[in-house]
């Protein structure tokens, strides 16, 4: 249980202190490709059009659910080191309240070095992924929150 | 050909990336530029800035006759009959949407056609698009086959008397098929339809002559000849630059203004509306000059040599698909490695200091026809070797056992 009291920042830090041991570029990446194997992947099912987050090079296939207060993200995409990111972005998003998801601050991506796959010239999905996200707790919070 | 004397004048090509020493092979997106375009830029901002055709200064005057030496420096580099049928652009782009817009007001109208091939890039796709929306005219496209060919035999028999204009590239910037276009010329003058021509990704590397070619209208990019960013050409014959109106109003393109009417400045100044980009046009004669001194058929031998040995390491490595076959090709390569997707390969390629362009190379419908999202592309330019390519073998074998 001591996962789930862990915040939001905890969990970066936990990724930001995994990826220090990495100073190759190299080692770095393979770490993430092995990272793209625990993705909770996306019920084949829903790996269609209405959930796919299409950048110019990289698709994203993203589905989120709502229960017991947390919304749970599930995901796919067709290149693996894009796949190892969404990973790492479900780790710290998914399981949290639509509040704690749309107030977070996802420093991590900067600090472990991959800043550039969210520029918008990479066009690969990813910063489409972290903007649809939010927009799942936003629609969940405002479905499922306003009348508490 | 010395090519370590050239790499020297080129000094980004010196730079690090990711603590790797650089290999540029996104030529086919831009150039890297020699130390004389860089000084020129530099020097002509020291000592000699000042906006042409319009002062009666020292400066105004100096600068406007450099800037017109350099449109004689393009006429000469493409052969063309007159310098007043060369017109400075922004760029391919800028040209192209140019004469779209020009030609288009004048000769296009309903139910009209124009005919473009299926290796286009977009900047030869959508300004037509966007006329024929306008006009509510139609594209036609020539199919090439899987080696990246034109069909000639279809492309005959899209013409009729609705054909108005003809937009086609010299050279494919995914494909690398060296198009050929004096024959296609050929044919449709028959049908007396004007052809344009995009040599953005031919002009680097072959050598250009409007006269030979006979085509209507040419364009190509600054940027892509080791020259400035954001100059680039519109040549266009002098009948049918005659013919068309100006695309642009503004200071310059006219002879005499009332609020009643306006009438317009002769060839070549109609068409340069505003302040143009003169520094980029006189700094583009120091490009053209630095490829004429290599010689452009020395030029396309050596990018022959590197396009012959990449190909074979590539096909040698047994996992590639190359995209692109045709007999005739400038020196770029598309591919992929097979079950690897182009993204992750690029970006592992990159982090060993390695650049190319991925995704779609701006001509989504050649992705569409092969049935590919995207692939990744290696192009070079004069001052590249085969040192180069060996890194980039090296680099795709990681990228194998790291993916496959």
């Amino acid at each position: 249980m001591e996962a789930e009291i862990k915040s939001i920042n905890d969990i970066q830090e936990e990724i930001i202190q995994e990826f220090e041991v990495y100073d190759d570029w190299m080692d770095k990446y393979n770490y993430i490709i092995e990272l793209s194997r625990s993705l909770p992947v996306i019920d084949p099912k829903l790996k269609i059009n209405c959930n796919l987050i299409s950048g110019c090079q990289s698709k994203v296939w993203l589905n989120a659910v709502y229960t017991d207060g947390v919304i749970k993200y599930s995901a796919d995409s067709d290149a693996i080191i894009t796949k190892g990111i969404i990973a790492l972005l479900i780790r710290v998003l998914s399981g949290r309240k639509p509040d704690e998801i749309l107030n977070a601050d996802l420093y991590f991506i900067d600090k472990i070095g991959l800043r550039q796959n969210l520029s918008p010239t990479r066009s690969n999905g990813l910063l489409a992924m972290i903007k649809q996200m939010k927009l799942y707790a936003l629609a969940f919070k405002t479905k499922y929150e306003k009348t508490l | 050909m010395d090519i370590n004397k050239i790499r020297a004048d080129f000094p980004i090509l010196k730079e690090e990336v990711y603590g790797k020493p650089l290999v540029y092979f996104d030529n086919g997106a831009t150039t890297q530029k020699p130390l004389q375009v860089i000084d020129c830029i530099n020097h002509f901002h020291r000592h000699k800035n000042s906006s042409i055709h319009r002062g009666v200064h020292f400066l105004s005057d100096q600068a406007t006759e450099e800037y017109e030496k350099a449109r004689e420096a393009v006429r000469s580099f493409i052969n063309a009959s007159y310098a007043h049928e060369v017109i400075f652009t922004s760029g391919t782009t800028g040209s192209i949407n140019g004469v779209a817009f020009s030609f288009g007001e004048k000769y296009v109208h309903e139910n009209d056609e124009i005919v473009i091939s299926e290796m286009e890039h977009h900047a030869n796709i959508v300004p037509w698009q966007m006329l024929c929306e306008r006009k509510n005219a139609r594209l036609k496209i020539i199919p090439f086959d899987d080696k990246g060919l034109l069909n000639i035999e279809q492309f005959e028999k899209l013409l009729n008397e609705k054909t108005r204009i003809i937009a086609i590239t010299h050279a494919s910037n995914t494909l690398a098929t060296i198009n050929p276009v004096k024959e296609i010329i050929k044919i449709a003058h028959r049908h007396n339809i004007p052809v344009l021509v995009d040599g953005a990704q031919s002009v680097p590397h072959l050598p250009v002559d409007v006269q030979d070619m006979d085509c209507d209208f040419f364009v190509f990019s600054g940027h892509k000849i080791y020259g400035p960013t954001g100059i680039g050409v519109l040549y266009g014959k002098e009948k049918w630059l005659n013919e068309i109106p100006p695309f642009q109003g503004g200071g310059d393109m006219v002879e005499k203004v009332t609020f009643e009417k306006t009438t317009y400045n002769q060839l070549p100044y109609r068409f340069e509306a505003g302040t143009t980009n003169y520094i980029g046009a006189i700094c583009l004669i120091k490009a053209l000059e630095y490829v004429q001194s290599i010689g452009l058929l020395e030029i396309q031998e050596h990018e022959h040599n590197l396009l012959s040995y990449a190909t074979k390491r590539l096909d040698d490595l047994g996992y590639i698909t190359i995209y692109g076959r045709a007999p005739q090709k400038t020196s770029l390569i598309s591919f992929n490695i097979n079950d690897i997707h182009h993204y992750d390969a690029g970006m592992v390629l990159d982090k060993m200091g390695i650049a190319m362009r991925t995704g779609t190379h701006c001509a989504q419908p050649v992705m569409q026809h092969y049935g590919i999202d995207g692939n990744i592309r290696a192009s070079f330019g004069l001052y590249n070797t085969t040192e180069e390519i060996d890194l980039l073998i090296e680099g795709i074998k990681k990228v194998k056992t790291m993916f496959g």
